[in-house]
């Protein structure tokens, strides 16, 4: 069979996509619907977390932080609750990392504010010496893309069927009602920040990437997962 | 395996790629170096502003030894091999010449693309399908470019029995088509809302279940690209070069179909004691340990195909590239199932024994592979022997010394932080903060960086006595039949 099969290209494809398709099949295929559904009160990102998230996504920061608590003693005491399924059942794409270069970040609202990170990703070293993360300095001056995050947050909301604008729940609303609630979320970090650049650039309208990054950061705790 | 005395092969379009795989492997092996550097030295993320982070450029990196050297290797070879193992020529069917050049050009546009897309930032952040959709497309018309020149060469072949390495390349371009297609679906956001950039696109899975397509693709990715193609190499060229015909045609039916039923199972071992299922865990991780009898299979058939002949080694420089290639594919293919077993895993995971393992396979295996291919072809297409052995030699063992101190340093560093993340005092508590197993590994840092470097060192020599081949070296009137010829300089 196999002798034939090498001198018939077509078949030995076929031949060759049996096993491929079978194994793919089954590895991805019956798991779907159940990892998908999310955990009880899972919030969906705001807009100023979102547009934080596309900033951790542009610098690659998943390039050395992984986003999963293991479920051994060492995690969970170093970093918090083991990272769950149904948490990360918003996340398009998923951030889990392949290297923990830097500290799991699944959990870091837990334990770190804004002006801590303020601090670090200006300077990490100054923070924590020995640090080999790299200074993040042009967060502080280049500005987010507000429509990009709003057109990440509504594809969200109509195809995938996101939980925005429910009662108590977190608000998108259309685009002008987006920009107005990405503005009044960034006067809240900037209020807790002591950058003037950073204040006086919110002053003239503009969002800094700092701001949307470190509302990122703060989103990765219980008050996004837990229901209130 | 022997060749048509009235057939003139054309190796135009085989002799563009191995410009490319020139260019990209210094490129990329160079970003490689600054970013091992960087994780030493943190003060060289910033010589060229935000473009020139650890995050920008680690992407660049793995795109460009890749889908840049590695696949140009590739396809270097499949242009060079495919006329000989297939006897045909390309100067008989203008159709497949024409698409063998907008294959090349189509891709080096595409990687052209690639570049300054990464480097401003536009990634989806899947490990090796970063690029955003459009870029996504443009690799499909390249893909399908190759799948018409493979296919279209066998439609219109002389000799009528597939060549083990015809198998391979097969079995890479097809798996490679699905794999790339079903991770990269994603909905263009600019198109549902109207707003935003309209490069931006979000994944169609979320969470879990992203990972588990990601880890699908990369692994599988890994599969066909760094393994079958390259077997497809070494399965011409060490017989060519050793003039030793293949050991055993058995045990090459077996490894191959072997490999094809198992590798796609062991994707799962990327997700251990993730939140995906236990059972596709732990069938990753079996599925992973059986993998190395394919594997073991290949590598031992290329072995015992030298069986006689191990003067040989001594003799010629390539066949120790070859023959060492071999070996760094057992010790990675070894290496990797250990890794999968869920305690090691535990205890592997998430450090640099991954980057470690990662580069014994590819600086090892593929490096040396596509190396000794390109030093098998270019007397060939170019008539002429090589400018240096000598060069050779000491290519040969900077770059060898280079890799040990590569995966010796990682193995290292990565047992080390693995061991103080979970360490404990007397009182159960953790002993180390997270900074301490970050600063015990910049000594390995700097020993891996110095690795790299030699390699890269090694490379540059590689091309200096590739382009003195072309242009300065003793022409030679007939085609070698076998042991390529090497200037005794
Ligand atoms: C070159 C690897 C590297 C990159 C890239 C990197 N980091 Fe880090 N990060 C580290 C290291 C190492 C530490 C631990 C030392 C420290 O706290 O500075 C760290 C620590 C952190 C911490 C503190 C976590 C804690 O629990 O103390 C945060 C937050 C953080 N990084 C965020 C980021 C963000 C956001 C990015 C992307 C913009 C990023 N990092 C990119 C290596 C990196």
């Amino acid at each position: 069979m196999f002798s034939w099969l090498e001198k018939n290209p077509f078949f030995f494809t076929v031949a060759f996509l049996v096993p491929f398709s079978i194994a793919g099949l089954v590895e991805i295929v019956p798991e779907f619907a159940q990892a998908s559904r999310p955990t009880e009160g899972l919030k969906p990102y705001s807009m100023l977390e979102t547009a934080g998230r596309q900033v951790y996504i542009k610098d690659s920061c998943n390039a050395c932080h992984s986003q999963l608590v293991r479920p051994f003693k060492s995690e969970t005491d170093r970093y918090g609750m083991y990272s769950l399924s149904g948490e990360y059942a918003y996340d398009r794409p998923f951030l889990w990392g392949s290297k923990r270069t830097g500290p799991d970040l699944h959990r870091v609202g837990d334990y770190r504010t804004t002006d801590w990170h303020e601090n670090h990703m200006w300077d990490p070293e100054s923070v924590v010496p020995g640090s080999i993360m790299p200074a993040y300095k042009h967060m502080f001056s280049n500005s987010v893309d507000i429509d990009t995050a709003y057109a990440e947050a509504y594809t969200q909301k109509v195809v995938f069927g996101m939980p925005y604008d429910t009662p108590n729940g977190v608000a998108l609303g259309s685009y002008e009602e987006a920009k107005a609630l990405i503005y009044d979320e960034a006067k809240a970090i900037v209020a807790d920040m002591k950058n003037q650049d950073v204040k006086d650039a919110l002053a003239r309208g503009e969002i800094k990437e700092i701001v949307a990054l470190i509302a990122y950061l703060n989103s990765l705790s219980n008050e996004r997962r837990v229901a209130q | 395996m022997q060749t048509n005395p009235a057939l003139e092969y054309d190796y135009s379009i085989s002799k563009l790629f191995l410009y490319a795989t020139i260019v990209f492997g210094i490129v990329g092996l160079l970003l490689g170096v600054v970013i091992a550097f960087q994780m030493a030295i943190p003060q060289l993320n910033y010589l060229a502003g935000e473009y020139g982070t650890f995050g920008r450029l680690r992407p660049l990196h793995t795109s460009g030894i890749i889908f840049g050297f590695t696949l140009s290797g590739i396809w270097a070879g499949w242009y060079y091999i495919g006329q000989r193992v297939l006897k045909i020529s390309y100067n008989e069917y203008p159709f497949l010449k024409a698409i063998g050049y907008i294959h090349f050009w189509l891709y080096i546009v595409l990687m052209a693309l690639a570049v300054v897309s990464l480097f401003a930032g536009m990634t989806t952040s899947k490990e090796y399908s970063e690029l955003v959709w459009p870029l996504d497309l443009l690799v499909v018309v390249v893909w399908v470019l190759w799948g018409v020149s493979l296919f279209g060469s066998m439609g219109v072949r002389r000799e009528k029995t597939l060549y083990i390495s015809l198998w391979y390349f097969i079995a890479t371009f097809v798996a490679i088509a699905a794999l790339f297609i079903f991770n990269n679906l994603q909905i263009p956001t600019y198109f549902v809302s109207g707003y935003g950039a309209w490069t931006h696109s979000i994944s169609l899975y979320a969470g879990t279940n992203d990972a588990l397509v990601q880890w699908w693709f990369g692994h599988n990715a890994v599969a066909f690209l760094f393994t079958a193609a390259i077997i497809a190499l070494i399965y011409y060229f060490l017989p060519k070069e050793s003039g030793q015909p293949i050991f055993s045609y058995k045990l090459s039916l077996y490894s191959f179909w072997g490999m094809m039923f198992v590798y796609i199972w062991a994707g799962g071992h990327h997700l251990i004691y993730s939140t995906v299922p236990d059972w596709m865990q732990t069938m990753g991780s079996v599925f992973s340990v059986i993998l190395i009898l394919p594997s073991w299979g290949t590598a031992i058939n290329m072995l015992l195909t030298m069986k006689g002949q191990w003067h040989q080694l001594k003799e010629s420089p390539i066949i120790k590239f070859l023959v060492l290639a071999s070996t760094f594919y057992m010790l990675s293919t070894l290496e990797g199932p250990i890794q999968s077993i869920k305690s090691v895993n535990a205890l592997a995971h998430f450090t640099d024994w991954i980057p470690g393992h990662v580069h014994d396979g590819t600086l090892g295996w593929v490096g040396f592979m596509i190396i000794a291919a390109c030093y098998h072809m270019v007397p060939r297409m170019y008539k002429r022997e090589i400018y240096s052995g000598k060069l050779m030699e000491a290519q040969f063992w900077i770059q060898t010394t280079g890799i040990v101190l590569y995966f010796s340093s990682m193995w290292i560093a990565g047992i080390t932080q693995g061991m103080m993340w979970r360490a404990t005092d007397e009182f159960g508590s953790l002993a180390y903060s997270f900074i301490d197993t970050v600063t015990v590994l910049i000594p390995y840092y700097m020993i891996r960086a110095i690795g790299g470097l030699l390699y890269l060192i090694g490379f540059i020599m590689f091309t200096y006595n590739i382009i003195m081949t072309i242009v300065a070296s003793k022409e030679i009137d007939k085609e070698p039949q076998y042991a390529t010829p090497i200037a005794a300089r």
